[in-house]
């Protein structure tokens, strides 16, 4: 399967973001991809909102399976949670489990307005009721194959498909 | 009853023998060597080819638990142990409950043990009543009644005053006296030697110094009053060089140490074994090695199991809270040899500890081949690996920091009195 | 012999700082970290923990220590279950082992242990079924890992580095778990020159073969040190044998705004609480600018929600 230059998909993302975006929309990235996603979103959107980031580790439903994950980072969420407009931002939409504990992990913050999500690629294979509000690229992978984001060293983000487990 | 043994290495310390030949047993006695007396009718043989053939083992100090601690062992279950040990005569100390202070105990003791026909028991006298180191105990009439010495067991006994009395008052009958040398006041709350290892593992110190003090004053009170001294399980390097000076010095003491010293230090506690929780306290590798040395020089006299029965709900407590001691009486003879291929001491020098020199310790006949000797004998396979382990042992001790260990000698047959008493199953 | 990791190398209890590697302590470090964050929130819980009951198994009295894990233990949303065994419960003839195979019965996850005797979290972490965690929150002289994994956290928080640091240990390091602790992951984590300052009576033999270096005089056992580790000095200790009095104590080793004035500058303060003013520490230095009692109080919280978390995920 050839994918889209993810610079493409990047542009066409950040497009359908700006024609909904509010004045005091402040984006949250989930560790580690979405992060950076967030990262690059805030600066191709010019924003002056505050940047938020997310470890959803102590959130996670598989820790009875797999236990803590080795490389924790604290979470970073500098403004006041309480009515705000969070537009929530990983890199791959799978299961929705990830989501599910970053919305969980938003609420310990505090009661916002709102939250969207934003994700770059939708790979389907959901086992909850979550949507993307914005989508970069709907891929159907099938089981076997994943994708992840990388980051090189200039920055720049790259998508790579993967044979799966 | 007539046993003829054959094909036997024979080691005889006592008499300097060591060859391959045959023994004959007749009335109890060792009849003759090599060839038959004459008119020997064997009704018995046993083919000892391959095996050797030794007087039985002599043990300064093994707790019987009897009377007072049946619920840790019985006389029954620690005689089994004994002769499955090779051990055919034994010594036990005073700290039964109550103490061996009385003559009617000893009496019943030594009933006791004759009436199961196994090993001989020697009890070792209360030196003062109840242990509490303040009135003497009537020595004669306990020596009438069987006590072949006097000693304080592990009961601080640090009135120098009491000590120089008891030294004489034993002198006066030539009773010996057997002494541990411990300070009290330096070792009363410690658990492991003052070093190294007990500062990183947190457990209170037994300095080396609670035991050269202590020997000083024994040693000087013995020059004093003339008794003749035996010390027990000497435990450091500093210790072993005193008993040295002392015996050059032509003072009539001699020394055991425990089987466990030989082989282990404070650094096999590990992550607190209880296992190793013994008194004396496991010192360094360097005391450890000081004692091989002095055990290999003549130094120390003899070694013993220093048999300690303690049960698992005894000793499954934080290690300061552990009971002490370690079941011995079986691994006495493969301690011993281990030492002996360690140290490259020869089998029969290495037998000595374990046969003639104790038995001169504790002045019995014992412990030699000559004839017309008791046939007290222990016969086992020097080469035979066997693995220390619950199952495996007789005593109702199964504690031993030994345990899961591979160790070499196996005994197949004991005999007392020219009765085989114990016999290894075929395996 | 008991070892604390598990066929993976994890963490399968935690008893002693002995034998970790200088990256587990780091990782516990940036765990811990992770948590500080939690702790400042507006809830200040997380789910990581649901439904885990974890036993305070406290046969020592200590409030504080049992408080500081009861709140780490309930941030991580576990439930959590104090018990306070007497001596004199124990003398009526259960075991130590007799009670932890009680509650183990009960279908406890972990196991938090404060023993007055050296090794009793390590016995009891050789009986425990394979899927109990055990840590040990104090065994006589032992050990202290988790208090020793706050002040290195403290110090790396006011520090950042342990490679060019001196650091003096002061007071009764003889009966001090906490000192050992201590000793053992300063030395792990590279610190090259850790000192212990007492005197004579309240250092243990060999203290020098940990690693450290003896001093008894405070005027040179101070000079140029970036961390003043205090130790409590127990009542008990005060007369007798040991020391003549307290007095003579806070004179010669009690620290003052003088002798702190020894050290680096810089220098920070920590006491692992609870503090003897006036014997082991001045009121003006403990509440000096260079006191961090109090941030130790505060991390050693999240300390303990990273070593319960990783101990249970393991």
């Amino acid at each position: 399967m050839e994918l889209p230059q993810t610079r493409d998909i990047l542009e066409k993302l950040a497009k359908d973001i700006r024609a909904d975006l509010t004045g005091d929309t402040i984006l949250v990235g989930i560790h580690t991809g979405g992060a950076w996603l967030a990262e690059e979103l805030h600066r191709m959107l010019g924003l002056s909102t505050p940047l938020g980031m997310l470890d959803i580790s102590f959130y996670r439903d598989d820790f009875e399976r797999i236990g803590l994950h080795p490389e924790v980072k604290p979470s970073d969420i500098s403004f006041d949670v309480d009515g705000a407009d969070i537009l929530l931002v990983d890199d791959v939409l799978f299961t929705g489990r990830t989501v599910r504990a970053a919305v969980n992990e938003i609420f310990d913050y505090g009661r916002p307005a709102r939250i969207r999500l934003a994700v770059l690629v939708d790979r389907g294979g959901r086992e909850l009721p979550i949507e993307a509000r914005f989508t970069g690229i709907k891929l159907d992978l099938g089981e076997h194959r994943m994708i992840d984001l990388l980051r090189n060293d200039t920055g720049e983000l790259e998508l790579r498909l993967r044979p799966g487990n | 009853m007539k046993i003829h043994i054959k094909n036997g290495r024979l080691i005889d310390p006592k008499n300097h023998l060591d060859r391959k030949a045959d023994l004959f047993i007749a009335a109890g006695k060792v009849a003759s060597i090599g060839e038959p007396p004459q008119g020997f009718n064997a009704s018995h043989e046993i083919d000892a080819n391959g095996l050797v053939v030794c007087p039985g083992l002599v043990d300064l100090s093994a707790r019987l638990r009897e009377p007072g601690y049946e619920y840790r062992a019985t006389l029954e279950s620690e005689m089994e142990a004994a002769i499955a040990g090779g051990i055919t005569s034994l010594a036990c100390p005073p700290d039964t409950d109550p103490p061996l202070d009385e003559p009617g105990l000893v009496e019943m003791l030594k009933y006791r043990a004759r009436s199961l026909n196994q090993a001989h028991v020697f009890p070792v006298g209360a030196l003062t009543q109840g242990l509490l180191g303040e009135n003497l105990t009537e020595m004669a009439e306990l020596s009438d009644a069987g006590c072949v010495a006097f000693s304080h067991a592990e009961k601080p006994l640090d009135n120098a005053l009491v000590m120089m009395r008891a030294m004489q008052y034993a002198a006066t009958f030539d009773l010996p006296v057997w002494l541990r040398a411990q300070d009290a006041s330096l070792s009363r709350i410690g658990v492991a030697h003052e070093g190294e290892i007990a500062t990183r593992l947190g457990l209170p110190g037994i300095p080396a110094c609670a035991e050269t003090i202590a020997l000083s004053k024994i040693l000087r009170l013995a020059e004093e009053t003339g008794a003749r001294i035996h010390i027990c399980r000497i435990s450091s390097s500093e210790g072993a060089e005193m008993i040295r000076q002392a015996k050059k010095q032509g003072l009539p003491v001699t020394c055991d140490v425990s089987a466990n010293h030989i082989h282990l230090s404070d650094r096999d506690i590990g992550f607190f074994d209880s296992n190793c929780h013994l008194v004396p306290p496991l010192r360094s590798l360097r005391d450890r090695d000081a004692l091989k040395r002095g055990l290999k020089d003549g130094t120390i006299d003899a070694v013993c199991s220093d048999h300690t029965p303690v049960d698992d709900d005894a000793k499954l407590l934080p290690f300061a809270e552990a009971e002490a001691g370690a079941t011995g009486l079986e691994l006495l003879l493969p301690l011993v040899l281990k030492w002996a291929e360690e140290s490259k001491v020869p089998l029969i020098d290495a037998l000595s500890r374990v046969t003639s020199r104790p038995a001169d310790v504790l002045g019995i006949e014992s412990g030699s081949l000559s004839p017309g000797a008791a046939a007290d004998l222990c016969i086992f396979a020097p080469d035979a690996y066997w693995k220390i382990e619950p199952k495996s042992l007789k005593s109702q001790g199964k504690n031993t920091p030994f345990l899961g260990l591979e160790m070499k000698g196996r005994v197949r047959y004991t005999l007392v009195g020219g009765y085989v008493v114990y016999r290894a199953n075929p395996s | 012999m008991q070892r604390q990791l598990n066929k993976n190398g994890e963490l399968q209890h935690l008893l002693t700082i002995e034998g970790l590697s200088a990256a587990m302590l780091h990782h516990i470090l940036d765990t811990a970290e992770s948590f500080v964050g939690v702790t400042e929130r507006e809830v200040k819980k997380v789910p990581l923990l649901r439904g885990k009951a974890i036993f305070n198994l406290f046969f020592e009295p200590s409030t504080r220590t049992r408080t500081t894990f009861e709140i780490a233990a309930k941030r991580l949303s576990a439930d959590v279950i104090n018990l306070n065994i007497s001596a004199s419960s124990q003398s009526k003839g259960e075991t130590l082992l007799d009670t932890v195979n009680n509650l183990s019965a009960m279908h406890a996850d972990m196991f938090i242990v404060r023993h007055a005797q050296s090794g009793a979290a390590h016995l009891i972490a050789n009986h425990v079924a394979p899927e109990i965690h055990v840590i040990n929150a104090g065994d006589g002289r032992h050990a202290h890992p988790t208090q020793a994994l706050l002040d290195m956290y403290t110090i790396r928080h006011f520090k950042r580095d342990f490679h060019e640091l001196k650091v003096a240990i002061i007071g009764d390091i003889m009966h001090s778990r906490v000192a050992r602790s201590q000793i053992h992951a300063l030395t792990t984590l590279g610190v090259p020159e850790v000192r212990v300052i007492a005197p004579r009576t309240l250092l243990p033999k060999g203290v020098e073969h940990l690693g450290v270096h003896p001093y008894h005089d405070m005027s040179k056992g101070l000079k140029d040190v970036d961390v003043l580790l205090m130790l409590r000095l127990q009542n008990e200790r005060m007369q007798g044998a040991l020391l003549p009095s307290a007095q003579e104590y806070f004179k010669y080793y009690g620290l003052t705004p003088e002798k702190l004035a020894l050290a680096k500058p810089d220098a920070i303060v920590m006491h692992p609480g609870p503090m003897n003013r006036g014997i082991e520490i001045d009121s003006a230095v403990a509440d000096g600018p260079q006191s961090v009692i109090l941030p130790q109080v505060t991390f050693g919280i999240a300390v303990r929600m990273a070593v319960m978390s990783i101990l249970a995920g393991s």
